[in-house]
């Protein structure tokens, strides 16, 4: 038994119990001990394991051995979970607070050294996934002999590469020797590096993680029955050896598609693939203490602590948004108006239809547009009943419920019209001119614009307090933003309305002043403007376009440019600098670009691979002041933090956290830079540009 | 009644241990021990595709939280039966599962159906005899009944007034000897054959797998019977050793259509020839098995020397000896209960009957010599239940 006394205590951890009982087995396969592991809460909190509970983890087990040592006919450990919850992970609220790097080393060791006996027992161990399992918990049953899961459990992953970790309890080295480098390297980097994909039941069979199925009617009983037969010799488990000839050549394939991705921008992937790497000749001793050495350094890491913040943002902040009136304030919505029928406004429509199952109408200015419109929404849901995702009985709904017609009358009982028409102010105010005429007072008149003055907008209304901005990010159906503008003279209940119906859009909503491209597109703006500039001057095509590579956004600048379009990037360039002259900066040779009609600064090759399009370097007249790739990134930095900072002091949003959050759901930007200003501050542009920090130290990095 | 349209035969039943209420179940809800049995009797079926099911009944006493929501249905859906297969509910107290089996079997008989699936189900520890009850002030005010018709307990104390020569110590030899023929039964895997095992949990202890009868006592002694409490009455009869406990359980019976069952290639273990329900005085509702019993045999055409084997529930041991006593047949006879009874392994009101039904197909299957028995039970508010069965096996038949 190890001891605890060097580990950290939390004294608010909620403490996994493991709990011990014995049992005759089926088919006279003899005794089993099973431990149960829950917290004593329901589902809403999964189990998870602190110190304390990794201690009563290693005393339910002694309990077992205890038992097996008396009745020579108990013949299986086994372990399972509480309704739904198989075991979630290792317990990461205290992580922030932990500034002492053998405190984490002791920690990863002690689960290895508790959890490891389970594999090294004279008696047969089973773990029975009844529910969801994750990091630690999948941790817990690979460390047993036989796994069988539930075929309703929610979801099985290893998501530490996700928050800036790896596997620390023995998922490193104990996956890829039970299932091969390729299918481990699939669940322990790729999938936490898509969104942090998880893994069904069935999924967990096919790459061999578990042993058996069974389904939850009956799960325990059935998995009992066949721990019995596994005892009883009557049911054989295959397992094939995995192949160490290919090991590297498969571990090397993955690194060129990481560094593909990340270009290095971030170390726990990497030091994941090392530690799978090593698994192929390791001991199981000598993979344990890599992890504790990988855990102990990416925890003493900033990208980590900037993760762990990013995490708490979109799974608390997100959902409580900062400075919103009462929703009792909020007025129903019954029918829902778009003005538009292009893509935008189709998008809306289908995502309005099926999340608020109301009646939506959309018109535009002849019929034929109209019914451009309403056919995207037919295909959509076509596609939806095709991929499975949709009954046919709820497509027709949904298709019912979206209809359309040339004469805004339609609009006469709404209770929420958005318009998605043309980027232009005239054009709006115009719109909502019309759209005031047919409505009732207290309707909503919504705006999707990403750029222009909703209050300018608001304006000439005989009501104007109820315009709000309600901007959407692209794909509508995928991207979770939606920034809420409150306008000079937009009353409560049109906000609280507003965020009534984002959340009811499934949207993580954030309040924004009615500035100018409110929050994400001003900071891209931004950005895009500086990598602009610095090519005007002379810099390199290339070297701009990998500048930013070692912090890691979701995408290099000219696929960012090719995704918006250089004609909307240039539009929203000029609406910036006319708000913001001093700082947004307009480029001819973009708007020689645009004119010439590039889409790109890229073309692809035969093979697929992109490269510089030579037509568009001809259209740059460029300076001779090139600038080298870590010059445009400190000027990045430093634009982005001078932009932060006046954002906050203009109040465009409450705290540097809704900056953050926007960037995060809105950019994809990455975790490890905790949205942006984290990275800001660690990199020093905070300080030189912005007046100081934006964070306090452990926020969201290191104390010290 | 003579032949029916279609012959109904008992396919298969199965039960969880019983648990002693407030005990191993405690923490299991109800409609899940019956998930749990009908997946098991699917399991040792598979000859037979789902979807032919034509209904499935399953009874509960209380038809609240756990044993509510029209359990027949909502246990078929939660047990992963096809939407098609339809589902209700029946009540009629210790009897539900009989009640059960006899509407189903019913259907059967008047050609409706082909196939059904039966059960009962009583979560003593959640559900305590009389939850919710609310008896009409009529009852008392007008004398309907006594008021110890609503204590079963009392009514056995009645039964006790009724036949003084059916004493304390005729009782508790009857009770031993139900001891004793379980302990034997397990002794010999006569029992487990058809026993469900079932996960059990507990919040305090975790999970764990009953795979036995919590009640049995098979350490119980005549002396030590003698000296227990009589709760119904001071210096009375009437004891916990000598009385069915309260228990948690679930039963689950298939039946088919013969003809069907051979085209499917499904076991019969028994034949339904008849059954019948009726009513005595409630206040010695224990009397119950003696016309419903007499009223199938008549309508049956056959004569109690015919029954070669019986399985009476041991609600009370008086009442059985009642019923015995009736038919002059000794307290002792081989082809009562050979498997013992409910006094050792409890009575979860509702699902008894099937239980009762099981046992028979097993005392059949030891004794192909053996032509009828009878399966019958007393139940509350004074009735009786009795159907009579054929053993297919019967040596005679060929």
């Amino acid at each position: 038994m190890s001891e605890a006394t060097s580990v950290t205590e939390n004294p608010d951890e909620v403490i996994t119990h493991a709990r011990v009982r014995v049992f005759d087995m089926p088919d006279g396969a003899g005794r089993m001990a099973l431990i149960t592991i829950d917290n004593e809460r329901d589902h809403t909190r999964p189990s998870t394991f602190g110190p304390a509970g990794l201690a009563s983890f290693d005393a339910a087990l002694d309990e077992a051995l205890d038992q097996v040592a008396a009745m020579p006919d108990l013949a299986a450990i086994a372990v399972t979970g509480k309704p739904f919850i198989f075991a979630v992970g290792a317990d990461l609220s205290a992580i922030g607070r932990v500034n002492n790097r053998s405190i984490v080393h002791d920690f990863g060791k002690l689960g290895h050294d508790v959890f490891r006996r389970l594999g090294e027992l004279a008696v047969p161990t089973f773990a029975f996934v009844n529910g969801a399992a994750m990091g630690g918990g999948t941790e817990l049953a690979l460390h047993c002999n036989y796994r069988t899961m539930s075929t309703g459990a929610a979801a099985m992953s290893l998501p530490e590469v996700f928050l800036g970790l790896i596997p620390g309890w023995g998922g490193a080295w104990l996956l890829p020797n039970l299932i091969g480098p390729a299918n481990a390297l699939e669940v322990i980097i790729a999938n936490p590096l898509q969104m942090n994909k998880q893994l069904k039941p069935k999924d967990a069979k096919r790459l061999g993680i578990v042993d058996e199925l069974f389904e939850p009617a009956d799960f325990l009983e059935q998995s009992i029955r066949w721990a019995a037969g596994v005892v009883t010799g009557t049911v054989k488990v295959d397992r094939a050896e995995p192949d160490r000839e290919s090991w590297d050549g498969i571990v090397e394939f993955a690194r060129a598609m990481l560094d593909d991705k990340l270009h290095g921008a971030t170390p726990a992937p990497y030091r994941a693939l090392d530690l799978v790497q090593a698994a192929k000749t390791a001991t199981r001793s000598e993979g344990f203490d890599a992890e504790d050495d990988a855990l102990a350094d990416l925890v003493m890491g900033e990208d980590l602590r900037a993760s762990l913040y990013a995490f708490d943002l979109v799974q608390k902040r997100a959902k409580r948004p900062v400075g919103v009136p009462d929703k009792s304030m909020a007025r129903p919505v019954t029918k829902v108006g778009i003005v538009g029928a292009g893509l935008m406004a189709s998008q809306l429509a289908a995502l309005f239809a099926k999340r608020l199952q109301v009646p939506v109408v959309m018109t535009d200015l002849d019929a034929e547009r109209v019914e451009k419109g309403l056919q995207w929404v037919r295909d959509d849901v076509a596609k939806q009943v095709a991929k499975g995702r949709l009954t046919q009985d709820k497509a027709n709904r949904l298709v019912g419920l979206v209809s359309g017609s040339t004469d805004k009358a339609a609009f006469a009982d709404a209770d929420f019209v958005i318009e998605a028409v043309f980027e232009n102010l005239e054009v709006k105010q115009q719109v909502f001119a019309e759209v005031e005429a047919v409505v009732k007072d207290t309707c909503i008149l919504a705006t999707n614009t990403s750029s222009l003055s909703v209050s300018a907008m608001a304006a000439g209304l005989k009501h104007p307090e109820r315009v709000v901005g309600f901007h959407f990010f692209n794909p509508v159906a995928v991207m979770p933003l939606l920034e809420i503008a409150r306008a000079e003279q937009t009353d409560d209940e049109t906000v609280a309305t507003a965020f009534v119906v984002g959340k009811s859009l499934k949207k993580n909503c954030v309040l924004v002043k009615d500035a100018p491209a409110f929050v994400v597109n001003r900071l891209l703006n931004r950005y895009m403007g500086e990598i602009v500039r610095a090519i005007d001057e002379g810099t390199p095509f290339d070297v701009a376009n990998t500048a930013t590579d070692s912090i890691g956004f979701p995408m290099r600048p000219f696929a960012l440019i090719r995704l918006v379009g250089p004609a909307v990037a240039f539009h929203v360039s000029e609406t910036l600098h006319e708000a913001f002259p001093d700082r947004f900066y307009v480029s001819d040779n973009l708007r020689a670009m645009v004119d010439a009609g590039k889409s790109s600064f890229e073309v692809k090759g035969v093979d697929g691979s992109l490269s510089i399009d030579p037509e568009v370097v001809a259209l740059f007249d460029q300076g001779d002041a090139p600038l080298t790739g870590d010059e445009v990134l400190e000027r990045i930095g430093d634009a982005l933090a001078d932009e932060v900072r006046r954002m906050l002091d203009e109040g465009v949003v409450a705290e540097p956290q809704d900056i953050d959050l926007c960037v995060i759901l809105g950019a994809g930007w990455p975790f490890w830079l905790g949205g942006i200003t984290p990275y800001l501050d660690r990199s020093g542009a905070a300080e030189r540009v912005a007046g100081g920090r934006f964070l306090p130290r452990g926020v969201a990095s290191l104390v010290s | 009644m003579g032949r029916a349209a279609q012959d109904v035969v008992f396919v298969d039943g199965v039960r969880t241990p019983f648990g002693r209420a407030g005990s191993s179940f405690a923490e299991t809800r109800a409609d899940d021990l019956v998930v749990k049995v009908f997946r098991e009797l699917l399991r040792r079926n598979p000859q037979l595709p789902p979807e032919r099911i034509d209904d499935v009944a399953v009874a509960a006493t209380t038809q609240m939280g756990d044993q509510g929501m029209t359990i027949g249905r909502s246990a078929a859906l939660l047990s992963g039966l096809p939407h098609s297969v339809p589902g209700y509910s029946v009540d009629r107290m210790c009897a539900g599962a009989m009640t059960a089996v006899t509407t189903l079997s019913s259907a059967i008989m008047a050609g409706a159906y082909d196939v059904a699936l039966a059960g009962g189900v009583e979560s003593m520890s959640r559900h305590p005899m009389g939850e919710g009850m609310d008896p009409n002030p009529r009852f008392l005010a007008e004398r309907i009944v006594d008021t110890d018709a609503l204590i079963m307990g009392a009514t056995a104390e009645n039964i006790h007034d009724r036949f003084p020569h059916l004493t304390k110590e005729r009782a508790d030899a009857f009770a031993l000897g139900s001891q004793q023929k379980t302990a034997a039964a397990y002794a010999n895997g006569w029992i487990q054959p058809d026993l469900v095992p079932i996960a059990m949990r507990s919040s305090a202890l975790g999970w764990g797998l009953m795979t036995a009868d919590e009640g049995p006592r098979p350490e119980t002694t005549l002396d030590g019977l003698a000296g227990l409490k009589t709760p119904f009455r001071p210096h009375g009869r009437v004891t916990a050793g000598n009385s069915s406990g309260l228990n948690d359980g679930a039963t689950g019976a298939l039946l088919a259509a013969e003809s069907v069952a051979d085209d499917l290639g499904l076991t019969k273990k028994m034949r339904m020839i008849g059954f019948a329900f009726a009513g005595v005085e409630p206040e010695i509702m224990g009397v119950g098995p003696v016309p419903s019993t007499e009223k199938a045999l008549a309508r049956a055409g056959i004569s109690i020397d015919d029954i070669d084997l019986f399985e009476v529930n041991e609600a009370f041991a008086v009442q059985v000896l009642a019923f015995l006593d009736h038919f002059g047949i000794k307290d002792d006879d081989a082809r009562v209960n050979p498997m013992g009874g409910a006094i050792a392994v409890g009575h979860p009101l509702a699902s008894s009957g099937i239980r009762l039904m099981t046992y028979l197909a097993r005392d059949f299957e030891r004794n192909p010599q053996a032509r009828y028995g009878i399966t019958t039970m007393c139940i509350g508010l004074g009735m009786g239940g009795t159907v009579i069965w054929e053993n297919v096996d019967y040596a005679g038949s060929k």
